[in-house]
């Protein structure tokens, strides 16, 4: 019973705190997914459901939480309960700014705030860029070849989906 | 994703007018949460009130729920496979290249400058190496702003 709790709770902090969406979204997930004292995922598998996410269609944080759910618990009982608890406060949110988008989007305080949280998710996303790169993502050269070649072919607004079936390509060559 | 969203919801289904939409991202980027939750909880309410948010939200996290669901029962077996493994190895640095590349254009086209620079390497620096969390960061940094915008208000006024 505890365990569904904790599922609920830390994935409704997820979702309460996830200013900016997607990749902003990701050191918060590790935080509450790779870190103590939960320690449900590690390095490794965090970093492969973010990959999944790429090809599949879907919020990342919707696929952790259906994935973390699932493989924690043992049961779709608990996979429902993050998906749920992840989606929650922005359902919550969203429905208070649909009702009163008006007087919302005009609202001084709220410009005020973005002005720091706009670059501050640049700032969240960067956090997640760095602390993937671990040596459990980096085994060996190869690896730093890839992350050069990834980087600048993204750099030239090539597809997502098509690097990371290039990457998974050469590490089958490769490896 | 947006592209999707924009052609279901403004030019088959007409639910958005344009200028709605544009104003939807805007807001759908003021809550937190995923962006497409955000979308579908707007566009539900606009139309259908408290229950069209509600099957709108449904609708559009069932499909990656189940394709993870599915995933998350069948194809963790797989993990131990070699082949599986050395595609995953090849993909691991490659995610962290496509986190990190998109930084640049990012932050041009929010034009932070200077200063949003710093905090944004200061909000990274706290979370990655001094293991602050991320939620007290969010909090922090939108006090800032707030803080912020006060006190350069303040002259205007008097």
């Amino acid at each position: 019973m505890q365990l569904y709790l904790d599922l609920f709770v830390s994935f409704f902090k997820i979702g309460l705190f996830g200013f900016g969406g997607g990749y902003a979204m990701l050191p918060l997930i590790k935080h509450e997914v790779v870190n103590a004292p939960h320690q449900w995922l590690s390095m490794i598998d965090f970093t492969d459901i973010v990959a999944i996410s790429q090809i599949t269609p879907g919020p990342v944080a919707v696929n952790m939480a259906t994935y973390v759910g699932y493989s924690v618990s043992g049961s779709v009982f608990g996979s429902l309960l993050a998906t749920i608890g992840v989606c929650l406060p922005p359902l919550l949110i969203m429905l208070i700014i649909s009702k009163f988008y008006l007087k919302f989007r005009k609202n001084k305080y709220v410009e005020m705030a973005f002005s720091a949280l706009r670059p501050g998710i640049i700032g969240l996303i960067a956090a997640a860029a760095i602390s993937l790169m671990s040596p459990h993502n980096f085994i060996d050269r190869t690896s730093i070849v890839i992350f050069a070649v990834i980087f600048i072919a993204s750099l030239l607004k090539i597809h997502p989906i098509k690097l990371i079936i290039l990457s998974g390509v050469a590490g089958l060559i490769l490896y | 994703m947006i592209p999707l969203i924009q052609r279901e919801v403004v030019e088959k289904h007409h639910w958005l007018e344009n200028k709605e939409f544009v104003e939807l991202l805007a807001l759908a980027q003021t809550s937190p949460g995923p962006m497409a939750v955000n979308a579908a909880v707007f566009v539900g309410y606009k139309r259908r009130s408290l229950i069209g948010s509600l099957v709108a939200s449904l609708g559009i996290t069932l499909p990656s729920f189940l394709i993870i669901l599915i995933i998350a029962m069948y194809l963790i077996g797989f993990r131990e496979n070699h082949y599986v493994e050395s595609f995953f190895k090849g993909i691991r640095p490659a995610v962290v290249a496509l986190i990190a590349a998109p930084l640049y254009s990012l932050g041009r086209s929010m034009k932070i400058g200077w200063g949003g620079i710093l905090l944004a390497a200061s909000v990274a620096a706290t979370i990655a190496f001094a293991g602050i969390s991320p939620a007290t960061m969010v909090v922090v940094v939108a006090l800032l702003g707030l803080l912020h915008g006060i006190i350069r208000k303040k002259p205007e006024a008097d």
